[in-house]
């Protein structure tokens, strides 16, 4: 078996596909540093023209909801249907707001 | 297929959560890493996103083969292309499957001491540039059937890296067709050629779907967990169907006298490959097994210095900067 310290650490990688979009998470993979990445993610996920610019940050450092929190963590915005244009009726004399 | 003969793994969790989970995927729901999921669907789903991925760097090898040798300088620019793409496939699945709790590493080291397979197609020997040709419009042909329902399976993170894929196959399909084209409309002895190679690479892209339905015995968990998307033999007849009448249109005989329109079924009749070789290929005794382990081990021991060296400097340049604060 390898040695699982010596595995090249895992990267995420974000990219901005055209002017004016935020940039978006295309995939992951691995390289032994920030530089290494960032040449590595132009390799794998940008062969085609894809991005405009690339972030990548160590998966290890991303801190990431839980699928059980669900519930719990969305319920704030749930029981706030006034937060919705649509929950108002204006009439149809006021014209388009 | 790239993934052939996948067995699925049964599931002893608590029947409630299996038919919640059930219920998930039947209503076509994304699975996601951190969600809740049977071991038997990770472990099956690790075992096929790996062979998947495995296939795509091995793959690289028979076509490596050409890329000095191409006949112009057009030519080896779109194969090195289309290597550089197969690359980029393998690494979009290996990260699938690490997201399904299995390192990089155990992964290579599986393929590598042979627990894990690769698809049997990429054990036969690419003999000549026609192969290019050939490789291209049956193999990729055969991939992309394969991989386009794929990308509404189950797994998030596998449909993702499918989308990606199928994006790119199609440019693979194309060059290799347009090889066939040029050798097909050349001197008699590059038809021939083209001929040649399509006698060969018939039957293995057949063997690509795997095994007869009949004997098919690990599809239907799979299918119901939306891992398997269609039968091997109806893929093999979707196959079949696209691929003869683009085989008439070069010139070239398939080679299997039994090919014949059926027009009943609106498909055609064709030949089974044979069975007994693809499960000897499987096996590891097909013509290149032990050369495609052996480049793959060679490889990995070779550039150690390399994935080492490049760890070690990236850690000095840290301390580095730790010491400058
Ligand atoms: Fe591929
Ligand atoms: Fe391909």
């Amino acid at each position: 078996m390898s040695d699982p310290r010596n595995e090249w650490p895992l990267w995420e990688v974000f990219i901005r596909g055209q002017h004016g979009l935020s940039h978006r998470h295309v995939g992951s993979l691995h390289a032994a540093d920030a530089e290494g990445a960032l040449k590595n993610a132009r390799d794998v996920y940008t062969r085609r023209n894809e991005g405009l610019s690339i972030w990548v940050v160590e998966a290890a450092q991303i801190t990431a909801s839980s699928p059980s929190d669900k519930g719990p963590l969305y319920e704030p915005a749930e029981s706030k249907v006034y937060r919705h244009p649509t929950f108002f009726d204006i009439p149809d004399e006021v014209g388009a707001m | 297929m790239y993934a052939q003969m996948v067995k699925s793994e049964a599931s002893q969790e608590d029947p409630e959560k299996l038919a919640a989970f059930q219920k998930r995927i039947d209503a076509n729901e994304k699975i996601e890493p951190k969600d809740w999921m049977p071991e038997g669907y990770r472990k099956t789903l690790i075992r096929q996103i790996g062979q998947h991925a495995h296939s795509e760097i091995v793959g690289q090898l028979p076509e490596g083969n050409w890329i000095t040798r191409a006949p112009t300088l057009e030519r080896k620019a779109i194969l090195l292309a289309k290597v550089q793409d197969e690359a980029g496939h393998g690494l979009y699945l290996y990260c699938a499957a690490e997201t399904l709790g299995v390192s990089r590493d155990e992964l290579t080291e599986m393929l590598l001491d042979g627990r894990m397979k690769y698809s049997s197609i990429f054990n036969y020997p690419t003999l000549t540039w026609a192969d290019m040709g050939a490789v291209g419009w049956l193999v990729d042909g055969a991939a992309i059937m394969n991989q386009v329902p794929l990308q509404r399976t189950s797994y998030g993170p596998y449909a993702r890296a499918m989308v990606r894929i199928c994006k790119e196959e199609s440019f693979h399909q194309r060059q290799g067709f347009d090889i066939m084209m040029k050798m097909a409309n050349g001197t008699p002895a590059q038809k021939q050629m083209a001929q040649d190679a399509l006698n060969r690479i018939w039957f293995p892209a057949l063997m690509m779907f795997g095994p007869s339905d009949k004997d098919s015995v690990h599809s239907s968990q799979s299918m119901a967990w939306k891992i398997k998307m269609n039968t091997n033999d109806e893929l093999r007849q979707k196959f079949v169907d696209q691929t003869a009448p683009q085989a008439e249109y070069l010139g070239l005989t398939v080679p299997d006298e039994t090919l014949a329109w059926n027009d009943e079924k609106g498909g055609y009749d064709f030949a089974e490959p044979d069975w007994s070789e693809f499960h000897d290929v499987i096996q590891g005794n097909g013509p290149c097994n032990a050369d495609r382990l052996e480049a793959r081990n060679r490889a990995w021991n070779d550039n150690a210095w390399v994935r080492e060296g490049m760890m070690a400097h990236a850690a000095k340049k840290r301390a580095q900067k730790v010491a400058a604060q």
